[in-house]
């Protein structure tokens, strides 16, 4: 029991965090119909950013709460600014181009920028300090959970529940909405559409870096790869909920976190990722529209 | 564009473990992004302008000289001939290190090709192309080992496997649109490379298969040197017999089916054509090309192991097909020739390779949807003549 209840709490975490960066592929897909392949680049960016600037500040001796903080808001500042970038290069000016090209485009993006950090960094795995303090009440069940997933699971609550009062009550949440619906539409109604595009891209980016820097001092250590997978799974994670929908997202990353840990936990761990792949291809082709995805006309 | 300026510019200040500063740097990426943000304005000002006069209904002044040539049977004749000249004597001129380049040139050329009937053709956005490609060679490879298969009987049946897992991989898939497609079959392309690496007692695991033979002509053996170069014509024959294909194909009935279907599904369901037996085709016909691409590779390198397959092969290939320009046969071959020859030559650069091949993809993406630069230029020009044709 306890070995069933350790591995559901790991899904649990995995999931949490497959969902921070789902959110975003998720809300880019719901605007513009794109998949964004750079996105698992600018969460594995938002870690590499949170690393360094860990280190600048472990060296200026700095308490470690204050440091997971202010590398937490450094990385997400930087990964927003990349998710804006890279919109504005890569997908900006194929708006109108057929979505071949911009999916070419996006999968070159996501090239150029892991080899960017490849090269400008190292190719090997960093260790990534582990900042998040063990909390004494959590003792009795520390070979259950440990308190990082705690921590992650719950920031994840937080970031979600900031995140749907951002789409459901502000202006530019409903602006979102409406670009959604019908670009053209939105347009004539006075939204500046390219705006509420970048806005997104900045939010999907920010919750992206949030779930990088809390995998990183998860798992402990990270490459310029890592991006890589994590936004493959996370995607299958949107697709699985029905991509384009923000509770759809977050259920699917659920259920691949689950999944993934219980087939590695009961199964063989070789085939972690193979897993994640199978539940990717049968929900494709017995629900393809996802678990809670509406089922969409395809329009002339 | 400024806007990425600040961001480029304190970007780069890596800390490794130990701290360390590396202004220098710095000062190198500030000036770059500067440079690269002006060169950047400047030509989506040129492409707007471009735009511009091509909806006022102008038309550009003359065809470019490429274009003059393909259609000149006076030039185009006697350079198709000098080239057929130099193919043939290439392994008696040039070293054995070069004639192995081009062997593996040759084999992404055939890639090429086969991808670009699922990409270039039908639309399909396959990033699993490496799958076929790995099935292709362990093929041969198991095959050999095992039962001591020779090149000429494995090479349909490596085909053969292409085709069957093509057709596999494209049942589940048909009714998707382009961006799943492109994450499912990525996917698969993962789940063959793993399963590979992981089921020891069936492929031998991450240490891979070693000492296949290599092609044998009638029977006889063969040194190394006489082995190359037998492979090298191999190659070519197989490459002429690839480019032959592909162009009646993209004549007949269902090449012009997948363009149909490239361009406009629901327009193209409507015309009467079935739209899953098209995509079907398409794919298990690109699968059959990356299986015989399998087997020649694992024929030229006697060695196969998973390495050799990662999402990376895939991705080059795309590249090779989008740099050369989506849907034209010359533009394959040029591509496949630029991308695998030149950084073999300017191996000083070979980190950056990667990178570059991503700044290509952007740039030729949102510069030249059709294929880029000069040499690439008539492609482009002469894809359209081939369309307009069709």
């Amino acid at each position: 029991m306890d070995y069933f209840l350790e591995l559901f709490l790991g899904g649990l975490t995995r999931g949490s965090i497959y969902a921070l960066i789902a959110l975003g592929y998720t809300m880019v897909y719901g605007i513009i119909e794109l998949i964004n392949f750079a996105h698992g680049e600018i969460y594995m960016i938002g870690a590499f950013t949170a690393l360094i600037v860990i280190s600048v500040l472990t060296m200026m001796g700095m308490n470690t709460l204050a440091i997971l903080v202010i590398a937490g808001v450094i990385a997400v500042i930087y990964s927003s600014a990349y998710g804006y970038t890279v919109e504005k290069i890569a997908y900006k000016p194929l708006r109108n181009a057929p979505r071949l090209s911009a999916l070419i485009s996006a999968i070159g993006m996501s090239l150029f920028l892991q080899n960017y950090v490849l090269l400008a960094q190292t190719s090997d795995f960093l260790p990534f300090p582990n900042l998040i303090p063990d909390f004494e009440f959590m003792e009795p069940y520390a070979h259950i959970i440990g308190s990082t997933d705690i921590v992650i699971v719950i920031t994840t609550a937080i970031v979600m529940i900031i995140l749907t009062f951002l789409i459901k009550f502000t202006r530019i949440g409903k602006a979102m909405r409406a670009t959604s619906q019908d670009k053209t539409m939105a347009m004539l109604t006075g939204v500046d559409v390219d705006r509420v595009i970048s806005v997104t891209f900045i939010v999907g980016s920010a919750t992206a870096a949030i779930g990088g820097v809390l995998i990183a001092s998860h798992v402990g250590m990270i490459n310029f790869y890592v991006g890589f997978i994590a936004g493959i799974k996370a995607f299958v994670a949107a697709v699985l909920g029905g991509i384009g929908s923000i509770p759809g997202a977050v259920l699917g990353s659920f259920v691949l976190g689950w999944t993934e840990s219980f087939a590695t936990g009961y199964i063989s761990s070789d085939y972690e990722d193979v897993f994640a792949f199978l539940i990717l291809v049968f929900i494709l082709i017995f629900r393809p529209a996802g678990i809670l995805g509406r089922s969409e006309r395809h329009r002339v | 564009m400024f806007l990425t300026f600040p961001i480029m510019v304190i970007r780069v200040n890596p800390i490794e473990k130990i701290i360390e500063w590396r202004w220098n740097n710095l000062i190198l990426v500030g000036a770059g992004s500067f440079l690269i943000s002006m060169v950047w304005r400047y030509m989506i000002e040129r492409k707007d302008y471009g735009t511009r006069k091509a909806e006022a209904g102008e038309k550009s002044d003359q065809p470019p000289l490429i274009q003059r040539v393909m259609k000149d049977k006076r030039i185009y004749t006697p350079f198709l001939i000098i080239v057929a000249l130099f193919a043939c004597i290439f392994p008696f001129v040039f070293s054995m290190y070069q004639t192995n380049i081009l062997i593996t040139a040759l084999i992404y050329v055939m890639l090429g090709l086969g991808l670009n009937i699922v990409v270039g053709l039908a639309g399909l956005l396959d990033l699993g192309y490496v799958a076929f490609y790995a099935v292709g060679a362990y093929t041969y490879a198991l095959l050999n080992y095992h039962f001591g298969l020779t090149f000429w009987m494995v090479l349909p049946i490596g085909a053969g496997m292409g085709t069957l897992f093509g057709i596999l991989l494209g049942f589940p898939v048909l009714r998707l649109r382009g961006d799943y497609l492109a994450i499912v079959t990525l996917g698969f392309g993962e789940i063959i490379r793993l399963i590979l690496e992981n089921w020891n007692e069936f492929s031998f695991g991450p240490s891979g298969i070693a000492q296949i033979s290599r092609p044998s002509f009638l029977g006889m053996d063969m040194s190394v040197h006489g082995a190359i170069i037998y492979m090298y014509y191999i190659m070519i024959a197989l490459c002429l017999f690839t480019i032959f294909f592909v162009n009646r194909l993209q004549d007949s009935r269902i090449g012009r089916a997948w363009i149909a279907l490239r361009e406009d599904e629901t327009a193209c369901q409507a015309m009467g054509i079935d739209k899953a037996k098209t995509k079907l085709t398409a794919f298990a016909l690109g699968a059959t090309w990356a299986g015989m691409g399998g087997v020649l590779f694992a024929a030229k390198t006697t060695f196969v192991n998973p390495a050799s397959f990662t999402i990376w092969e895939s991705i080059i290939i795309l590249c090779i097909v989008v740099l050369g320009g989506m849907g034209s046969i010359v533009g394959v071959i040029v591509g496949a020739l630029i991308l695998i020859l030149l950084p073999e030559y300017l191996r000083a650069f070979s980190e950056y390779r990667m990178l570059a091949f991503g700044i290509l993809l952007v740039i030729t993406m949102v510069f030249r949807p059709g294929g880029i630069v000069s040499d690439v230029r008539r492609i482009y020009q002469f894809k359209g003549t081939a369309e307009t044709k069709s």
